[in-house]
């Protein structure tokens, strides 16, 4: 809540506004009934002096004037009212939602990962919306119930004093049927939603499994069950709406009897000359405006719990702070090197983890030299690399790129240096040439369609009707695994960078492709220190230097022949993809 | 008595708010009324126009949300028009025709309900000048009240009643209306061939199966009785207010012409900014997602300041939108209760001369009228909401028809041939095939293969592997048919027999012998043991087929379930074996709950190696005659990737094995290697003939070894 205070505080004069207005508008709406009666009392009902009622067409007149005047006060101020309202609440969540997402832009890896990227997702825009909208309906109602419930209370009871005991019934009454309706039928809702999901769910599995459930003559099996979870669902949402059904008739009771104990009770007391039929009217309709708050209210405090929900967790989200920022002081490497990563004695563990993923790495690689990595899953080769462009910082140890510790550099100085080409390709939304662009957003035309080439892409990107201009759509659905590896590729190679590396790249792209992209790729980063990240055997054989990671540490270092002379580990790798009935 | 703000008499439960859901739209928006592609021009700060158009443009079902009540991202649109709306409003008027009964009640009662909620205000307006009669006589006519009170009292209770057998009635129609629907739905998608799928997005076909459904369903459970109550209560409330005062009367009609103007000028003008609004709100949405996944890159690329521009961009578009759409949207409830104050007023000044000059009975009457004003108005502002839902529904039920019309799997033929002991001796004969027409992959492909025998399938990533699966297993069919042709005209070929004139004859050694003369078979297609696999129950060509494709398919349910998968009634004993064959056992047991380890939607309790070493066991179990494999094993770690390799190995023993190959030691095996690429078989047969050949293979297979120079030296020290 103080977060929401806090970010309410430029909007705090259109809030101000807002609420004056508001009120201003609810009083001139309460007084309309009791002009109302005034007309039927003193217009209508006005008696001549032998005590016939012969009307007063005058004061009918400039009452309804004062009525007309009043109800267009009402109008206006709701006007007003209605607009700063928009300004403000739209205001605070366009305020909110930026805040949200600069807060996450800044974020490390390490923090993604502890949120979890949909739940970040859902934060910006679902909970930010969901706070918008209690704010914009709050507000309004934060004035509007209590002034209609308390006015009209306190109008209802000078008007009839005497009949005010059937409010004090109806209202608790109500409020009660109300929160008991929510109580039940909200349980309801939420097992039909699960419900439903199941349905989705059995359908989604049915789609993508269609080879399979037919492969299997399984089809009437999926049908049993898809018809199970219809059934099942059928009848929870039945249960849920008859039961809210049956909750209505009870709503309208209490209207209802209430209205026809104002007039039953109403005539007698009109009888005794307590109550006029002007009052009468009047004090109904101010009874309605009070059962209608109760009602409004008791479904507003059943909302704020959702919101205090979202609130919170826009709040974790903007106290979190990144772990990784700027050095106060930052170091500039010297122009000579290009290239050069260092790994000293380098471990690496999650927070809160017990063991190490990293432990006391230790190598250097050099400009023009390609440095492989390879181990079996959960070795630790993503995370080595990841310290690189300082995705992670290490917890023991330095990792220095150009003779420089990457934490004593700027951020961006640091990624500049580096391609970094991710396991699964991540495009954008846009043309090729943009997402290509994005590695160098002032890249000629011809530098993009060089890094396509080199990235073996240019082929099938001419194949393309509209070539580079061709659009990707989101998550890149309408080109293949290996095309987006290869539009990834192009994307770090238009930087020419100090640094390569390739985060097991290579796996999605077959055999030929990948060894004429290596060849390819090999004049233009003679300069450059490569760093690959590999699952298959061939890929990194040619390498200069190969890691061989095991359970987080450094278990062998060398050229292929030597390795295959010295590290267990790695002939077991490669014995593993290439079988001894092979050489036969 | 009553007036401006408060609840008709007749306390409409309708009226009340059934979901609380903080994300719908705000009051006065319904999002089925926004029309279609009517960009707003709205203007920035600098005043350039902003045109309201989606970069992140919804491919159909990918992005719609998958919920009931869901915010405006609604089925296939807001307000999407149906393409033949007349010849879908019949269909779905035959559709829903077997709940004609129910429906005709719930119209019956609906006007009923209808009908007393227009007496009420007249009933309450006799009993008030009963009371005023009271205050200025100082006697209660006590009969007289009581009377109006009972009557009022009654119509009260009739109007709850029937309003409430209405509901219970139109949602018990609708829900069941519902499971029929998606019942018929799944039945068809069951019978669809594969090609549908293939050629449809999943998220299209699950939106059909849920959004549009359920917004047909709503139409039927609210805006039905809606359009009925309207209607009902229009002409009632005219005929009423016209036996109490026809100049009073007059006076109600001229406030109408206004709640038009305001209905149909200014709703339509905020619906556009609505649009715009919307549009905003899912770039937000697509910027937010695409950055948040693509984090990494955006850090490693140093591109979060661009990334912060557009988004500062689109927010503030959506921010200028949706103030305009609420400001706008926000007027109308003011001033249609401007207009109806006004009427009010008007009411009571006019009545009051009339009750002064005597032309009208009393204060009730005019108590009546000022509930008649509010009543009589209120279906004006309803209609133009109710032309927009039946356009969409129509709209989705019309889509919800397409899926119902889509042609099927042809079905079995009548005569079709059970082979009762597979051998798993297959042929392709002259097949011809491809996915369209102008598009032949195979243009006259034979093969012969042996019970037994190894056929590797090799080829670059996407040059069509999967076709040949396809063909196999029935889920396309091959082009063309078996014919026979005698005397210059051709008979086709079915279930081994050709009909001419009247008479039955068998297929022998591919020729039929009619009068002693042999007629050859012409035509392709594919034979298991000699039958050709369109004159088998696809039931029993399947069972001879085990699969087990790199994409492994696995459903939520418990590891045995998902084993069992090809043969339900296999004992425990049998899944076991099948399990340690699979080299699976071991890994299973180190689970929680072993072989009823529950596996969640993603699988991701499992990794993937796993995920296949159960396909495998799955594959065991069901011991089907001939196997198809998918030996790809990126993303598998070492250790599992051996176990995988000697399960294959187990499981191809003494089966025909149809594998698409990545192990050099598979490929050298082969019986027959095909090469694919581009989707066509373009080089086929054994290791060394194909290396001799110096084509497409030979080339792929020394791209192996340039970059990697595998040594001798090195071979010889595995």
């Amino acid at each position: 809540m103080r977060l929401i205070l806090h970010k309410l505080k430029p909007y705090r004069l259109l809030v101000f506004l807002t609420l004056v207005l508001l009120f201003a508008s609810a009083m001139f709406e309460l007084y309309l009934p009791s002009l109302m009666s005034d007309i039927v009392n003193k217009g209508i009902g006005a008696t001549n002096a032998a005590g016939e009622v012969v009307g007063d067409t005058g004061t009918i007149i400039r009452i309804g004037a004062y009525m007309l005047l009043t109800s267009l006060l009402v109008s206006l101020t709701d006007f007003g009212a209605n607009y700063v309202a928009a300004r403000s609440s739209m205001g605070f969540g366009r305020d909110l939602r930026g805040d949200v997402f600069r807060k996450v832009s800044s974020y490390s890896l390490h923090e993604v990962d502890k949120f979890g990227t949909s739940s970040l997702i859902t934060r910006t825009t679902n909970d930010v919306g969901q706070v918008q909208m209690m704010l914009s309906f709050g507000l309004r109602m934060m004035v509007n119930m209590p002034l209609n419930l308390i006015g009209g209370i306190i109008m209802a009871v000078t008007k009839a004093p005497s009949l005010a005991w059937i409010v004090a019934i109806a209202m608790p009454l109500l409020a009660l049927v109300v929160v008991l309706n929510i109580k039940v039928t909200t349980p309801l809702f939420k097992v039909m939603q699960t419900k439903l999901d199941t349905l989705n769910r059995v359908l989604r599995e049915k789609l993508s499994g269609m080879r399979v459930i037919r492969a299997f003559n399984n089809v009437d099996r999926e049908r049993k069950r898809f018809d199970d979870a219809n059934y099942d669902l059928t009848e929870t949402s039945l249960k849920a709406m008859h039961r809210m059904t049956l909750m209505q008739p009870l709503n309208m009771l209490i209207f209802n009897g209430a209205a026809l104990a104002v007039l039953w009770f109403g005539g007698w007391r009109a009888a005794e000359g307590n109550i006029s039929a002007g009052d009468l009217m009047a004090f109904t309709q101010y009874l309605m405006q009070i059962l209608m708050s109760v009602m409004m209210a008791s479904m507003m405090f059943t909302m704020i719990p959702r919101a205090m929900v979202s609130i919170n967790r826009i709040g974790a989200v903007l106290e979190e702070n990144p772990s990784i920022d700027d050095p106060a002081k930052p170091i500039s490497p010297s122009e000579k090197i290009h290239g050069k990563v260092t790994f000293d004695h380098v471990t690496f563990r999650y927070p809160g983890a017990e063991n190490a993923v990293l432990e006391d790495i230790t190598f250097t690689a050099d400009p023009g030299e390609t440095v492989a990595i390879i181990g079996s899953t959960g070795s630790g080769k993503s995370t080595l690399i990841n310290l690189i462009p300082r995705f992670y910082d290490v917890a023991e140890g330095s990792v220095k790129v150009d003779g420089v510790d990457v934490r004593d550099m700027r951020k961006n100085d640091l990624r500049g240096r580096i391609g970094y080409i991710p396991q699964k390709a991540l495009l954008f939304t846009g043309s090729i040439s943009e997402n290509i662009r994005y590695g160098k957003p002032d890249a000629t035309d011809e530098e993009v369609r060089d890094a396509a080439r080199i990235a073996q892409a240019l082929d099938f990107i001419e194949a393309m009707p509209e070539g580079f201009d061709s659009m990707l759509a989101q998550d890149a659905t309408n080109v293949s695994g290996g095309q987006k590896q290869r539009i990834s590729i192009a994307r770090a190679l238009v930087r020419r960078p100090e640094i390569y590396i390739f985060d097991d790249s290579f796996s999605a792209l077959d055999f030929k492709t990948d060894a004429a992209l290596r060849e390819a790729l090999r004049p233009v980063s003679r300069e450059s220190t490569v760093l690959i990240v590999a699952q298959r055997v061939s890929t990194v054989m040619s390498a200069d230097r190969i890691l061989v990671l095991d359970e987080g540490k450094l278990v062998g270092i060398g050229k292929h022949s030597e390795l295959m002379e010295s590290c267990q580990v790695y002939r077991e790798i490669v014995a593993s993809q290439l079988k001894e009935e092979d050489i036969a | 008595m009553n007036g401006n703000n408060t609840p008709p008499k007749g306390f409409d439960p309708k009226n009340m708010p059934k979901n609380l859901d903080p994300k719908k739209a705000p009051k006065g928006f319904d999002p089925k009324n926004i029309p279609q592609g009517a960009p707003a021009v709205l203007r920035d700060k600098k005043g350039n126009p902003i045109v309201v158009q989606s970069k992140y443009a919804q491919k159909p079902g990918a992005r719609r949300p998958m919920r009931r009540g869901g915010p405006p991202g609604r089925p296939g649109m807001p307000g999407e028009k149906a393409k033949d709306f007349k010849g879908s409003l019949k269909r779905s008027i035959v559709y829903i025709g077997k709940f004609k009964w129910a429906l005709l009640l719930v119209a019956v009662l609906c006007v009923l309900s209808s009908i007393a909620n227009i007496f009420s205000p007249r009933v309450q307006g006799l009993a008030i000048n009963v009371i005023d009669r009271a205050f200025r006589t100082g006697t209660l006519d006590t009969a007289a009240l009581l009377r109006w009170i009972l009557v009022l009292g009654a119509i009260y209770v009739a109007s709850s009643l029937f309003s409430f057998i209405q509901q219970w009635t139109a949602i018990g129609v609708s829900q069941r209306l519902v499971r029929t629907m998606r019942s018929d739905v799944d039945a068809k998608l069951s019978k669809l061939p594969l090609k549908y799928f293939d050629q449809n997005t999943h998220g299209e076909i699950l939106s059909r199966v849920t959004n549009d459904i359920d917004n047909v369903s709503n139409t039927l459970q609210q805006s039905m009785t809606q359009i009925i109550s309207s209607v009902i209560t229009l002409v009632g409330v005219l005929a009423m207010m016209l036996t109490i005062s026809w100049i009073l009367t007059l006076v109600v009609l001229c406030i109408t012409p206004f709640y038009i103007l305001v209905v149909y000028v200014i709703a339509p003008k905020s619906q556009r900014y609505f649009v715009g609004q919307q549009a905003a709100l899912g770039d937000i949405n697509g910027h937010v997602e695409e950055m948040f996944t693509g984090h990494k890159i955006v850090q490693a690329y140093g591109r979060e300041d661009e990334s912060i521009e557009e988004f500062d961009e689109i927010n503030d578009r959506y921010y200028t939108y949706s103030v305009s759409a609420q400001f706008i949207s926000g007027m109308i409830m003011p001033i249609s209760r401007m207009l109806g104050n006004t009427g009010y007023v008007l009411v009571c000044v006019i009545g009051g001369m009339l009750v002064s000059n005597g032309m009208l009975p009393g204060i009730g009457e005019i108590q009546s009228f000022t509930q008649y004003v509010r009543q009589f108005n209120q279906p004006i502002q309803q209609t133009s909401s109710i032309a927009n839902t039946l356009q969409s529904t129509i709209a989705s039920a019309e889509r919800i028809f397409e899926i119902l019309d889509q042609v099927e799997e042809p079905a079995d033929i009548p005569n079709a041939i059970t082979i009762e002991r597979p051998q798993g001796a297959v042929k392709f004969e002259h097949v011809r095939f491809g996915y369209t027409e102008d598009n032949v992959l195979m243009e006259d492909m034979s093969i012969d293969v042996h019970p037994g025998e190894t056929i590797a399938i090799v080829g670059p990533t996407g040059a069509g592997k999967t076709t040949l699966v396809n063909l196999l297993m029935r889920f396309y069919d091959v082009n063309g048919s078996r014919t026979v042709t005698v005397d210059g005209s051709s008979y086709p070929v079915s279930g081994g027999e050709v009909k001419i004139n009247g008479t039955v004859y068998k297929v022998k050694d591919g020729a039929v012998n009619i009068a002693g003369r042999s007629y050859p078979v012409e035509g392709g297609g594919i034979t298991v043991d000699g039958v050709d696999i369109r004159d088998m129950p696809r039931s029993n060509l399947r069972s001879m087929f085990g699969m087990v494709l790199q994409d492994t398919w696995l459903f939520r349910g418990s590891i045995r379930d998902n084993i069992a998968y090809g043969r339900p009634d296999a004992t425990d004993e049998q899944i076991v074996a099948a399990s340690r064959a699979a080299r699976a056992d071991h890994f299973i047991r180190t689970l929680p709950d072993g072989y009823n380890t529950e596996i969640n939607e993603e699988a991701s309790n499992i990794s993937q190696g796993q995920r296949q070493l159960l396909t495998i066991a799955r594959a065991f179990l069901a011991d089907p005659e001939i196997l198809i494999l998918d030996e790809a094993t990126s993303s598998v770690d070492t250790r599992t990737e051996v176990l995988i390799q000697t399960a294959m190995n187990e499981l191809m023993k003494n089966r025909t094995s149809f594998v698409i190959a990545h192990r050099l030691s598979t490929i050298r095996g082969a019986d027959l290697i095909l090469v694919m690429n581009h989707g066509t078989i373009v080089e086929q047969g054994t290791h060394e003939s194909l290396l001799a050949a110096n084509g497409f293979y030979a080339d792929l297979w020394q791209s192996q070894f340039t970059a990697a120079h595998i040594s001798e030296e090195d071979q010889e020290r595995m």
